[in-house]
């Protein structure tokens, strides 16, 4: 079972994603804050993370060092998901290591579904 | 350019409250006086240069003077030119932070309508009043910092009037704390209001003064750390009411101190706590306390906590 690890302060969000993606075989992981998000993909090992940017505690972009500076989690696909639209938040964010950026507004839930899916198949 | 548009651009008083400027701050006035002070200053030379024709030092002292003024106003009108880029500047941040503001709920109410339409969850089965809660909450946020942008577009144009009536503090304080128990109760924070013996009756706008103490215990609330606590004071000191309201919350960095009643700012230590926040619910506070004639001000100490006050003028 493939293990996804978001980590997203709106509860809100991460329940309707994990309700799409629960019954086609995922297992969710859930951290509300960019600490616990470290946290959490140290300890749990996931195959995927989805992070958003704006975070208590740790801003994503720090998290986002982290991960790709420990041997431990470096190599596990990061999607990034932000309401963040500007420019230079979409060049930082796959210079360090980001697989994807998507902004939240541009998509519907099934759409960032699928997006998170098609990250296995590739 | 018709005669009524030239009636208006003449009005300048309108034209600095456009701006949202002081008359001595706004370059259309400081202009017309830089040109009377340029044309008193040349018939005071012509006048003066006359009857001093033979002293040139005096008409050289004089030179010197009238150029000293007009540098001076010039420095003026330059800094009110920077003032109203910095309100441009400003006024681009806020559109960008008012959209990333109302955009997160939006993005909830967008998923969860989204989850609700696809049928992928029993409506009728407990979930289905949670996921009805969620847009409920969100629908409530969105709906909040469209309250405060407009108090705060109210405060601006100078259109907040205070309806003042005489009402007890005291009471009033009590009706929040109460209206606010359930969220304290969700933060696992424990609240002691401790009023001094007496009256508290005193002349405000309640509802404006109750938007004042919602902030605070709001703010007291939302950044507390384990083992909550919010103590609150209320007290006659000579001619005013004085409300304190002490958390051993994150307190706020030096740094930030002196930013804090800011329109939109919001502490690095807030954003570590609370990543949703407008920050304009401080701005709100000291715009209505100082409009009713009292004053607020805080101490804090990073990672102990806060205490905010304010006075209010019991007459």
């Amino acid at each position: 079972m493939k293990k996804i690890l978001f980590i997203e302060d709106e509860s809100a969000l991460q329940k309707a994603m994990g309700e799409l993606l629960r019954p086609d075989g995922y297992e969710i992981i859930s951290a509300l804050n960019g600490e616990e998000g470290v946290h959490l993909a140290q300890a749990k090992n996931p195959d995927l993370i989805v992070l958003d940017l704006i975070l208590p505690k740790l801003h994503g972009f720090e998290v986002l060092k982290k991960l790709k500076e420990n041997k431990k989690t470096q190599d596990i696909p990061v999607i990034v998901l932000t309401n963040l639209e500007a420019t230079q938040d979409v060049e930082k964010a796959i210079k360090m290591g980001a697989t994807v950026y998507l902004v939240k507004s541009s998509y519907n839930l099934e759409e960032v579904t699928e997006k998170i899916k098609s990250i296995f198949n590739k | 350019m018709n005669l009524k548009n030239i009636f208006e651009q003449l009005n300048l008083p309108a034209q600095c409250r456009k701006y949202g400027l002081a008359l001595w701050e706004c370059p259309q006035f400081l202009f017309l006086i830089m040109g009377l002070v340029i044309m008193l200053s040349i018939l005071a030379s012509y006048a003066i240069g006359i009857k001093y024709v033979d002293d040139p030092y005096m008409v050289a002292l004089m030179v010197i003077g009238v150029a000293l003024i007009l540098f001076i106003l010039t420095y003026v009108i330059t800094r009110s030119f920077e003032r109203l880029a910095e309100a441009n500047r400003m006024k681009s941040e806020f559109v960008s932070i008012v959209s990333h503001q109302l955009r997160a709920p939006l993005s909830n109410l967008k998923w969860t309508i989204d989850l609700l339409l696809s049928e992928k969850i029993d409506l009728e089965k407990e979930k289905g009043v949670e996921y009805l809660k969620i847009l409920e909450e969100n629908t409530q946020r969105m709906g909040d910092l469209i309250s405060d942008l407009l108090t705060v577009s109210r405060i601006e144009q100078g259109k907040f009037f205070a309806r003042n009536k005489s009402v007890s503090l005291k009471e009033m304080i009590e009706e929040v704390i109460n209206e606010m128990s359930i969220f304290c109760k969700a933060n696992d924070v424990r609240v002691i209001f401790e009023p001094e013996e007496g009256p508290s009756q005193i002349s405000i706008d309640p509802s404006q003064i109750k938007i004042v103490i919602t902030n605070l215990l709001d703010n007291a609330i939302r950044y507390i750390n384990d083992n909550g606590k919010i103590e609150m004071k209320l007290k006659k000191d000579g001619k005013n009411l004085y409300f304190e309201i002490k958390d051993n919350g994150v307190g706020i960095p030096e740094g930030d101190q002196n930013l804090i009643f800011q329109k939109f700012f919001r502490s690095r230590n807030a954003l570590k706590k609370q990543t949703n926040g407008s920050g304009l619910g401080l701005y709100i506070a000291k715009s209505i306390i100082e409009k009713a004639r009292g004053r607020i001000d805080f101490k804090s100490q990073e990672g102990s906590g806060s205490t905010f006050w304010f006075t209010l003028p019991i007459k």
